[in-house]
């Protein structure tokens, strides 16, 4: 798996975010199936399935062994007649969720699933505040004026007086 | 000796940027002039300092010194010039140095232009920015310390990894940096206007070009790794959600959010809580991605565990910058009055919803990036979170984005009519349908045609809006251009921005929903067609000499119709040192798409595996993302912002209340 070391030096070595994944050749012409049917249902369910070994790597685009094992199994479970979900199944029960790249629905992903939508009510909630607290304040600088103010404005709308003598 | 000058200055540097962050604090404080004033002359000798250790690192490289550990670990001799110089920053060590190279350039920058800026706020963010660069300056001579020396001295270095030798990431680190590293300034000012108890109208003003150019470089540096991603990883993808670019990611959101509600604050004054938490959270998002890339946390947890000094260095210090700004900021934010009033139907209405949208999209990539780590910190399990999650939580925040950056530009100041604005979309969402109509018509793709008529509708929209400014259907020639000339850059440059933005989801678009792939066996002679492309293989040449590498080089005839289009010569490479393959793609670029070119494995017939595709449309999402960073430039070009010229000067006693 020097490979793999490799790869995984390099993401240390980069700040250098974008995918380092590596120069790679994934899916190759002696996998993939005559039937063009099963053979795009296959890519769509390795575009979704996560290489185990590789750092954040799709089985479709990863160049490991391992990934080429897999890329085969997914096509021979297809061949045999197995649904996509019987597909997906039949990996998460040797690999666990870890090889699904979008997370299952459940328990220990409550939070991350439902954590978008509330995000999103919070911050919408943050703005209703503001707006609200604004209005409270405008409502606040929408009294009438005092008396005193009255004169002041008048001072200083006072044709014969140059300006200066009424100071807001 | 030159390596030892770079580490001895980096040690003066560090007692330079002490004294920066203590006393023109202390001199802010008592209004002490003569203390303040202490903040220039340091930051310029802390960047002199900073950029001789950085000099001596980068001629460490140049002149091949492999008695230098990091120059023999990632440099050799026979390495073009533009890659030893590159290598600088392509490894730990180096980048960091970069990292506060950049960071004292900022500082100079402040001290250089910032003439106007008032006394007691200019110290207090140079001796912000001096504290980060304490932080970064220990973490460098105690974990990653790039003027060890090595002994014996090995006879070359180990070379630099082939997958970095290449020009568009030579400069990606530092343009990434620029963006990362700029927000250090609006986070400074943030944290000094947070002592003061003030922000108003003015801080914005000197708020935004620093920031603003910032968010341009962190564009152009996103752009340029996706691009060269997409270049060289050799499948046409652009971009992953990997947690190395959701890295830099969170900060371009926040930023970008960031840069907007500025606008509000110099305004109409408001918004300023807000948008000082917004300049934490942007730095703070830039030192997590460098958390996040720098110690190993995402290989694994466990790895990490297992060496974390250089992982806890950096997480201590993300502690203390966001923790004590957080605490700062609950402290004094209540104290930052607010002064205008604006309708939620109006322009600063909508850039509101432009941060809930932006900041939420921030929060979410945020979620899915830390939340494998945290279940496995906790023992929960593994999983996996990858672009189906991101996609299916990002698009539909972008949508309501997209929608509103035509309308909420359309609409007035302090109070906007909906009916006026949409009235003045009307050639927009007719172009908008119709895009959509068109692309229903020949794909019969759903998401593909709503994201072509949401491109069209933010295209057409925003430049009918420059239309509107300008009325050239109306008015005389001359008339026009007085009034082109009338209006500040920083229309034009949201206008490019936005123009911008619509060419990039048009690109995106067409690459996801539209590319065409071909795999398989091809001997010489053999021609494919994809997407109306014939691609003659011509055969592949063995033993092509480059610097420091060695190629078989295929070519593959293009034709469409029988008419020659061009030669695609793919590479598969084999670097000397490291010995390690790359596969270099050939790509012939139009104005409609990408013919992408791999060339792969032989088999034992004497055929070769070639990867042929057709990505539609994909220059766009490059060329797009330099026309958004084009805007930027241009908006920081305003005179209102340009830094040096006398502005308003805000009357203390009478501050501007609307």
């Amino acid at each position: 798996m020097t490979l793999r070391r490799n790869f995984v030096c390099v993401c240390a070595v980069a700040l250098v975010l974008l995918g380092l994944q590596g120069a790679a050749f994934a899916v190759q012409p002696d996998e993939m199936l005559a039937n063009p049917q099963l053979e795009s249902r296959a890519r769509v369910l390795s575009e979704g399935l996560r290489c185990p070994v590789c750092q954040n790597q799709s089985i479709d685009d990863s160049d490991a062994d391992l990934a080429h094992d897999l890329r085969v199994i997914v096509r021979q479970r297809l061949q045999s007649g197995d649904t996509d979900a019987q597909v997906k199944q039949y990996l998460v029960d040797r690999y666990g969720d870890y090889v699904l790249l979008e997370p299952p629905f459940k328990t220990s992903t409550l939070v991350l699933w439902l954590g978008a939508p509330l995000i999103l009510l919070a911050a919408l909630g943050v703005a209703l505040v503001f707006y609200r607290r604004r209005q409270e304040t405008s409502e606040d600088t929408q009294r009438p004026l005092s008396a005193e103010e009255q004169k002041k404005i008048a001072a200083l709308m006072d044709p014969q007086d140059d300006g200066r003598k009424g100071t807001l | 000796m030159i390596a030892e000058i770079g580490h001895f200055s980096l040690i003066l540097a560090l007692f330079v940027a002490l004294f920066q962050a203590v006393f023109p604090l202390i001199g802010a404080a008592r209004g002490n002039r003569a203390w303040m004033g202490v903040a220039e002359p340091a930051s310029f000798a802390q960047f002199l300092l900073v950029a001789t250790s950085f000099g001596a690192l980068t001629w460490c490289y140049v002149a091949s010194d492999f008695s230098v550990l990091n120059v023999a670990q990632n440099s050799h001799t026979d390495k073009p010039m533009l890659y030893k110089i590159a290598g600088v920053w392509a490894n730990h060590e180096g980048s960091m140095l970069l990292w506060i190279f950049i960071l004292g350039l900022y500082g100079a920058a402040v001290s250089w232009l910032g003439g106007n800026l008032p006394p007691a706020l200019r110290a207090r963010a140079l001796s912000v920015q001096a504290m980060i660069a304490v932080g970064f300056i220990l973490f460098i001579l105690f974990t990653s310390n790039p003027f060890l020396r090595l002994d014996p001295v090995p006879a070359n270095g180990e070379g630099l990894n082939p997958l970095l030798q290449d020009p568009g990431l030579a400069f990606h680190p530092p343009f990434l940096y620029l963006g990362y590293v700029g927000f250090s300034m609006a986070f400074s000012f943030a944290i000094a206007a947070l002592i003061e108890g003030r922000v108003d109208a003015a801080w914005a003003r000197w708020v935004r070009p620093w920031t603003l150019a910032a968010w341009c470089f962190l564009t152009l540096g996103i752009g340029l790794g996706s691009w060269w991603a997409y270049y060289t990883l050799g499948w046409g993808g652009w971009w992953y959600w990997d947690p190395v670019e959701n890295a830099s990611f969170m900060p371009w959101l926040a930023g970008t959010a960031l840069v907007h509600s500025l606008i509000v604050v110099e305004r109409r004054d408001t918004l300023k809580a807000w948008t000082v938490l917004l300049a934490i959270v942007s730095f703070s998002f830039s030192l997590l991605g460098t958390f996040l890339v720098r110690s190993g946390v995402l290989t694994s947890v466990h790895s990490f565990a297992s060496d974390p000094t250089r992982g806890v260095f950096i997480l201590a210090l993300l502690a203390a910058v966001t923790g004590g700004s957080m605490a700062l900021f609950f402290l004094r934010a209540p104290r930052l009055k607010s002064g205008g009033l604006f309708a939620p139907v109006s322009r600063e209405g909508s850039l509101v919803l432009n941060n809930v949208l932006l900041s939420s999209a921030a929060g979410v990539v945020l979620l899915g990036t830390l939340y494998p780590l945290f279940m496995d910190v906790l023992d929960l399990g593994k999983i996996s979170v990858g672009p189906p999650f991101f996609n299916a939580v990002f698009v539909p925040l972008m949508v309501p984005v997209v929608f509103l950056m035509a309308l909420g530009t359309q609409m007035s100041w302090k109070r906007g009519n909906l009916t006026l604005a949409l009235r003045q979309l009307k050639v927009a969402g007719v172009a908008a349908l119709a895009a959509l109509l068109l692309t229903w018509a020949m794909s019969r793709s759903l998401g593909a045609s709503a994201a072509m008529g949401l491109a069209t509708w933010l295209f057409v929209g925003t430049i009918s809006n420059l239309f509107n400014r300008l009325k050239p259907s109306r008015l005389s020639l001359s008339e026009v251009w007085r009034r082109a000339a009338g209006v500040p850059l920083s229309f034009y440059g949201m206008i490019l921005a936005h123009a911008g933005l619509a060419l990039v989801i048009v690109g995106i678009t067409g690459s996801t929903a539209w590319k065409t792939e071909k795999i398989q066996v091809m001997h010489s002679g053999d021609t494919i067609n994809v997407a109306g492309y014939d691609l003659a293989f011509k055969g592949v040449e063995e033993g092509v000499k480059g610097p420091n590498y060695i190629a078989a080089r295929a070519t593959f005839t293009a034709s469409k119709n029988g008419k020659f289009i061009a030669d695609l010569k793919p590479e598969k490479r084999m670097y000397e040192m490291p010995p390690r393959p790359t596969t270099n793609a050939a790509i012939h670029t139009s104005a409609f798409g990408d013919l992408y070119a791999v060339i792969g494995d032989p088999n034992e017939s004497g055929g070769y595996v070639t990867r042929l595709y057709y990505n539609p449309l994909v220059p766009w999402i490059f060329i797009g993302a330099g026309v958004v960073a084009l805007g930027g430039l241009v908006s920081l070009g305003d005179r209102r912002y340009r830094v040096g010229v006398p502005s308003h000067k805000v009357n203390p006693k009478n501050p501007v209340h609307a």
